[in-house]
């Protein structure tokens, strides 16, 4: 069983913070911090595992994680089964953690740290297709990002978020904007333009 | 009141914050905006306003206000509200505040809500933080989604159920009748989560998993489509189709199959396909084999060369389990190959890993060594490669292991004293090669080994000893070895003064430990000479095959080399009869029969009136010494009996030097007072009186050996006895 999924930069700034055991809110940011020492200390050729902090569950939790750019990915996972068991589950996990970023990638189209802090809902939401109640829900990619789409897309007829009154909304897109580049090639410069969307 | 600030507004300002205390103040305020937007009832921006509390609250700002938020938006109709009410919920709520019962009823309606997604919200939350009751109320529901044939709500409807049986485990019983058909699905997601909910159930009553047990082959032939199934884009991960779900089903399998025959038959063949087919050069292939091995040990014996490979994969924790692994699979066939295999992966593996590693290599060793040379061999090679990593207590039982190997000391000796003569820096190695010098040195100069030439100069092997003393890479400990060693060596070579001079030197050594050996060993020399050669049959014997009783007579915690050292300091302080037992072969004088005369005894005022008097007449002379034995019982300690010997000497000539020293079986206490003098004048002229006081906590017979030394006419004259019938009312 999972028992926390934690996103957070190389600085331990919390990205995305789910868990799936009930933690009081200041051991929550404790445990942040802890897990964050424990990864940031370890080389990047060195194997993607360890043991949880003594905060979360000491020896009886494994923190599996990976490094992506500015990014951590933790997910902290019950060991309590056999040993042989375990390194399955670690495997998996990896491959989990690696599933849920390409996912990531996919929704957000090249997804980068500044589409995480701005669309926290968003991940959260696709994070809920991925892992629920502390086990994996789904692991096809194209079925996650498919579902995740529908939902923004009802989400989108309402207004959104934003509640904006539906009448400015439609008056922005009448208007005549000249489309935006997505990537601006200028000699062997590739500059990727952020998709932001209306909101 | 102006429009509350967006999200996306408030995280660029959080952003703009350059101190913790900027950012706090900020913070402050929003909160403040959103409090009172709250008290407003605002339904339009509500959500927005969660949303940013969310925020926030992620950065470790409290948020609990909000709470109540939440629940209003899960009960607004629009999707937007339901979605950010219920992730509020998952994240602010959780079973101890009272509030989330309030959530049932929504959750209850949102359950059979014509939205699939307004659906799947709702069995989210309640798979993540249902509490039992509302489990209880709602596991209906959850049941009737399970057997729907839409596939989003289905897995999600499993995994639902496995949160529900988690917190009421009386509920399972309800979901049995929608499994049914669980497996017949298509879809992978299903699939998936269908055998998570089994596996719950099954792990979770034993009833279940019988019941269970008939899906196997269902199970089995789902397993074989994945594999054979052509490339599939959908769900393959680094070239294998699903692993996710593989192992999902490879874990049902292990379950269903423990101690059960025809399901372990069904699914041996399949198990090999898997293994077969599954590369095993990444990770994904790895986390498949490892359940399979799990399941099936005679499938596992056909992987061992996979196995043996990922000894030398790159990824330190698939080493380790394959080191595990490898050792779990050695048995009497594969012995040498495997150990040829694991041998080389202890030259070349890390250093975290060479301590086990050892270890295992021992174990493996002992249960299915194919002949004694070969055992030997291992150990020695072990030894040799990774003799500092060896764990201490590889020492003693390394040791016992040669000693029991009568055939091979000869060997065993002259391979270690090669080692020796190569490397004295690997401790282990060092200490089990000087104890051996130590036992068999004799064999080692005598060439019984043919393979081997004999050393020709005894003094080579002093040598070495001795080198090993003076080293700067020996520890204590394997100082204390070689001086035992070279003691030992005292009764095998004939270089008794060379010896004598090593062991005196060290009678003034820094080190506390060798200090003492050495000056026992000196005693050894001098006082006890006669008793050097019956020491040597007890150190190899008696000791090490004592077993509990080492304890209590070990002070330095090296078990093995007790032999010598110990026994000389026990001798000395006389604590334990059984080791003079074990000594025997001195003469024994003649069991004595006494008497119980009346006679009035001395001195008193204590329990004397209810006793009486008792005495016991000692023996009949031996060479004209007699000893008579008075007895006491002593206030305030009834346990403690007070034995008063009195020596004298009907010879003519006197008796000096004169020495009585007693021993008392293991559940008694003695302690001997001084006596008044010794000399026993002749002629019965006078005699000397000392006192022994002898504690007898539980009341057993009383027995003594005493051992009376003396000069008699310029000779030392010596004499042990027994002295078994003291009367009953000494010591009850």
């Amino acid at each position: 069983m999972i028992k926390a999924i934690l996103i957070f930069n190389n600085h331990g700034k919390p990205r995305l913070i789910r868990f799936y055991q009930y933690f009081a809110e200041d051991l929550q940011q404790q445990i942040i911090r802890e897990t964050f020492h424990l990864v940031s200390k370890r080389d990047d050729n060195v194997c993607n595992f360890l043991e949880g902090g003594s905060l979360i569950g000491g020896s009886d939790y494994k923190l599996i994680y990976r490094h992506y750019a500015t990014l951590y990915f933790v997910f902290c996972v019950d060991s309590s089964e056999s040993e042989l068991g375990i390194l399955d589950l670690i495997q998996v996990n990896i491959i989990q953690t690696h599933v849920f970023v390409e996912t990531l990638d996919k929704c957000f189209e090249n997804v980068c740290e500044l589409d995480l802090i701005f669309h926290m809902d968003k991940v959260h939401y696709i994070l809920q297709e991925v892992v629920m109640g502390g086990m994996v829900l789904e692991t096809n990619m194209n079925e996650i990002v498919g579902q995740v789409e529908l939902q923004n897309r009802m989400e989108k007829s309402e207004g959104g978020l934003s509640a904006a009154p539906a009448r400015a909304v439609s008056a922005v897109k009448n208007m005549n904007l000249p489309e935006i580049p997505r990537n601006i090639n200028i000699g062997d410069i590739n500059i990727k333009v952020p998709s932001l969307s209306p909101f | 009141m102006p429009a509350p600030i967006r999200l996306r507004e408030l995280i660029r300002t959080i952003r703009t914050a350059r101190t913790q205390a900027e950012e706090r103040e900020m913070i402050q305020k929003e909160c403040a905006a959103i409090r009172s937007s709250f008290r407003e009832e605002d339904n339009t921006y509500r959500c927005r306003n969660v949303a940013k509390l969310l925020y926030m609250h992620m950065l470790g700002y409290p948020a609990h206000f909000g709470q109540l938020e939440c629940l209003k938006l899960i009960a607004s109709q629009k999707f937007t509200d339901k979605r950010i009410g219920y992730l509020g919920a998952m994240l602010l709520l959780d079973e101890r505040q009272d509030v989330h019962l309030l959530m049932t009823n929504c959750i209850k309606n949102d359950l059979n809500h014509s939205t699939q997604y307004v659906q799947g919200l709702a069995l989210c939350t309640l798979g993540c933080m249902g509490s039992s009751e509302m489990c209880r109320d709602l596991a209906g529901e959850v049941e009737k989604l399970l057997k729907t044939s839409n596939s989003y709500l289905r897995k999600k409807a499993a995994l639902c159920a496995v949160h529900v049986i988690r917190k009421v485990p009386e509920l399972m019983e309800m979901f049995l009748p929608a499994t049914k058909n669980l497996l017949s699905e298509k879809n992978h997601g299903v699939l998936h989560t269908s055998v998570v909910l089994l596996t719950e159930m099954c792990e979770r009553s034993p009833d279940m998993l019988t019941h269970f047990r008939k899906l196997v082959p269902q199970l089995v032939r789902i397993l074989k489509n994945l594999i054979m199934s052509g490339y599939s884009p959908e769900h393959d991960v680094s070239g294998i189709s699903d692993p996710f779900l593989q192992v999902r089903i490879l874990r049902l399998l292990r379950i269903l199959g423990k101690s059960d025959d025809d399901s372990s038959e069904a699914m041996n063949d399949i198990l090999a396909q898997v293994a077969t087919n599954t590369e095993t050069s990444k990770n994904v292939g790895n986390a498949i084999l490892f359940p399979l091995l799990q399941t099936d040990h005679n499938a596992v014996q056909r992987h061992r060369s996979t196995i043996v490979d990922c000894l030398k994969d790159l990824d330190v924790s698939i080493k380790r389990r394959a080191m595990e692994l490898s050792f779990a699979l050695v048995n009497g066939n594969n012995i040498r190959g495997m150990m040829k295999e694991l041998l080389y992966f202890l030259d070349s593996c890390d250093p975290e890993f060479k301590a086990d590693c050892a270890s295992g290599v021992f174990l493996a060793a002992e249960k299915y060594a194919p002949s004694k040379r070969w055992h030997i061999d291992t150990i020695m090679r072990v030894l040799t490669t990774a003799g500092s990593y060896v764990r201490d207590d590889s020492v003693p039982n390394l040791i016992q292991l040669i000693t029991n190997s009568v055939e091979m000391h000869a060997y065993t000796v002259q391979r270690l004293y090669k080692a020796l003569l190569d490397d004295i820096s690997q401790q282990p190695l060092v200490q089990v090669a000087s104890w051996c010098i130590g036992e068999y040195g004799d064999l080692l100069v005598s060439g019984q080994c043919e393979e081997e030439e004999p050393i020709q100069v005894k003094d080579e092997v002093l040598d070495v000893l001795e080198g090993l003393l003076v080293s700067n890479l020996s520890t204590p400990v394997t100082r204390g070895y070689s001086l035992t060693a070279i003691m030992k060596l005292s009764t095998r070579f004939s270089s008794v003064n060379r010896i004598k001079k090593v062991v005196s030197i060290y009678g003034s050594s820094i080190d506390v430990e060798l200090q003492q050996r050495a000056v026992e060993y000196n005693a050894l020399f001098k006082k006890y000479d006669h008793m050097r050669y019956e020491l040597r049959w007890c150190s190899t014997h008696s000791l090490l095959t004592g077993g509990r009783t080492r304890s209590h007579l070990n002070e330095t915690g090296l078990v093995a080399n007790l032999g010598l050292h110990s026994l000389t300091f026990m001798y000395l302080q006389l604590c334990a009869n059984d080791l003079l037992d074990l000594l025997g072969g001195h003469d024994v004088g003649p069991v004595i029969q006494t008497a119980l005369p009346t006679k009035p005894a001395s001195a008193g005022g204590e329990l004397l009136d209810l006793l009486g008097d008792l005495s016991l007449s000692g023996m009949p002379s031996m060479n004209g010494l007699k000893i008579e034995f008075t007895f006491e019982r002593s206030n305030p300690n009834p346990n403690i009996s007070v034995i008063t010997i009195h020596a004298s000497n009907t010879t003519e000539a006197d008796m000096t030097d004169f020495v009585f020293q007693a021993a008392v079986p293991k559940t008694f206490q003695l302690q001997l007072l001084s006596p008044s003098s010794n000399v026993v004048p002749a002629l019965n002229q006078g005699n000397i009186t000392q006192v022994i006081r002898v504690l007898n906590p539980q009341k057993q017979q009383l027995r003594m050996r005493i051992k009376l030394t003396y000069t008699y006419k310029g000779a030392p004259v010596q004499d042990l006895a027994e002295v078994n019938n003291f009367p009953p009312q000494s010591w009850q």
